[in-house]
């Protein structure tokens, strides 16, 4: 297979045009996956889910920030690093809905058959849409943090600790948009029928979540931080604010936080080794389609 | 009631993949109250939060939806529907079979673990595990009827009823206390206290609806559902949304 694509010729008139390849294909698919996951490109109805859930996230964010205008507070009642977690459940309802329609129609049509016919390699593929899902999260958490920026900036709260904060939060949006997006695409790749697969994405997260919190507040009960911390790593909202907490100093979301240095790393490692896992699942998943 | 249509219900719900769905939800609560029991040892606010906050909260409508949407969104997804409506069968009879079968699952996959974690996690002390099985039993025969009618009226199923068990019960039943009145979980949750009795004020098993108001509701709920679904079975069209 050639890098700069495959036209053939079959006796009809020549094509002498640019030839665009691989990279072309793999940047449409991922600005196709990208919209799709919002609904774009799609019908009507598909538009609705993403974008009501995307107004509900952002909401708060409103709220938040014209109480700080009015009541002339001088920190943020939410800190940008918290936001995600506390909302955990609009975001984790957006990756069920959306990570099965990315991968979960194309296995079951049989479209991918006529993806691989192209020069997009299957790596590519997985690329792609792991790229599209991660930045389709990545823009849903992102938006309520700018509008609470803005309106920190607005109440006069100083700027150079509120863009510091505000980093911080973007790193860790990034970080969860992957972590998402790997364990979301992975169990849609996995279950192709789309009602299943929704369930299932959904599922895993939420019992993922609901562990975590019962067995840190066991733990805190008990007296046992150091387990209550450990805890977090079950549930990828916990998880990456695992991280943030450590890196970042901020307050931890859940009940405890990661366990001093030793915590944070282990938390890092686990956050790195889940993106880098369910990485790998998926490009051994589509290893195994057959283009037949 | 239709044998044949009940025992492919059975077949599409206890499928490969989904069967592994509806066993890994109550093992992970098996799991935990294990875990729990040998660590904490026997603790009734421990049953109580995690019976309430996790089982009812989450397990019995995740399985609620998985098995009253499987039971005929799928059929309907792939559209095989069609060769089970062109057989002389009342439409109503198609759908209380799948309502039963639905049912029945539950009931095996959602109460009785409920039942078996909560005597692991503190015994038969004052009823809790009887109580609570009842209320999951309960909760999940309204959770398949409710999920089951949505179903046959939407493909985008199981986000709608993702949006009501978790965003409308959870997230704005904690806000907004109103919300709390047209709630499955409220209403079960109704029953488990009145089973537990005079104890249930002291161990935190609380309810907002009271027994005589939430019974008639379910009753209501599950008859409705079910009459609707039958309804919207006899106009079924098979067209695609994308």
């Amino acid at each position: 297979m050639s890098e700069t694509g495959v036209i053939h010729d079959i006796g009809y008139r020549h094509y002498d045009g640019p030839r665009l390849g691989l990279r072309y294909i793999t940047r449409s698919l991922f600005v196709s996956s990208l919209k799709g996951a919002y609904g774009f490109g799609r019908s009507a109805r598909s538009k609705v889910m993403p974008l009501l859930l995307l107004g509900v996230i952002t909401l708060p964010a409103f709220v938040i920030a014209a109480i700080v205008t009015i009541g002339s507070l001088d920190t943020l009642p939410l800190q940008y690093t918290q936001y995600a977690a506390r909302l955990q459940l609009l975001i984790a309802i957006f990756v069920a809905g959306q990570a099965p329609q990315m991968v979960s129609r194309d296995l079951r049509f049989g479209v991918v058959a006529l993806y691989f016919s192209r020069p997009l390699t299957r790596q590519s593929y997985v690329q792609a849409k792991y790229a599209a899902m991660a930045a389709a999260l990545f823009v849903l958490v992102t938006i309520p943090l700018l509008v609470l920026y803005v309106g920190a900036l607005l109440a006069k709260l100083p700027v150079r600790q509120q863009t510091s904060d505000l980093a911080y939060g973007l790193v860790g949006a990034a970080l969860l948009a992957l972590v998402l997006a790997g364990i979301g695409l992975v169990i849609a790749a996995f279950t192709p029928r789309r009602g299943l697969g929704v369930a299932a994405v959904i599922a895993v997260l939420l019992v993922a979540t609901g562990v975590a919190a019962t067995l840190q507040g066991v733990a805190r009960d008990q007296g046992n931080d150091t387990i209550a911390g450990y805890a977090g790593l079950i549930s990828p909202f916990t998880l990456v604010d695992g991280v943030q907490v450590w890196a970042f100093g901020s307050d931890p979301a859940s009940l405890a936080g990661p366990p001093g240095t030793t915590g944070g790393l282990v938390c890092l490692a686990v956050t790195l080794a889940v993106i880098a896992g369910t990485y790998g699942l998926l490009l051994l998943r589509y290893r195994r389609v057959s283009v037949s | 009631m239709n044998r044949t249509v009940a025992l492919l219900t059975v077949r599409t719900l206890l499928g490969r993949r989904r069967a592994w769905l509806l066993l890994a939800l109550p093992a992970v609560l098996l799991l935990l109250s294990v875990v729990i029991r040998l660590t904490v040892g026997s603790d009734e606010d421990v049953t109580v939060g995690l019976l309430g906050a996790f089982a009812l909260a989450t397990v019995v409508p995740l399985l609620g939806l998985i098995a009253g949407t499987g039971a005929i969104g799928a059929e309907i997804d792939d559209g095989s529907i069609v060769y089970l409506l062109s057989k002389p069968l009342s439409r109503q009879t198609i759908v209380t079979t799948k309502l039963a079968v639905a049912v029945a699952v539950i009931a095996g996959f959602a109460a009785v673990p409920v039942l078996v974690a909560g005597f692991v996690l503190s015994g038969a002390a004052d009823r809790l595990a009887v109580a609570y099985a009842l209320g999951a039993l309960i909760a999940g025969v309204a959770y398949c009827a409710l999920f089951l009618m949505v179903a046959v009226l939407t493909r985008n199923a199981v986000v709608i009823g993702l949006l009501y068990a978790l965003v409308w019960e959870s997230l704005v039943g904690s806000f907004v206390p109103g919300a709390q009145a047209l709630s499955i979980q409220q209403w079960s949750l109704s029953v488990t206290r009145a089973v537990v009795g005079p104890a249930a004020e002291g161990l935190g098993v609380t309810s907002a609806v009271r027994p005589a108001v939430a019974v008639p509701l379910l009753v209501l709920l599950v008859v409705g559902a079910t009459l609707a679904a039958g309804r919207r079975l006899r106009s079924l069209r098979l067209t695609g949304d994308e």
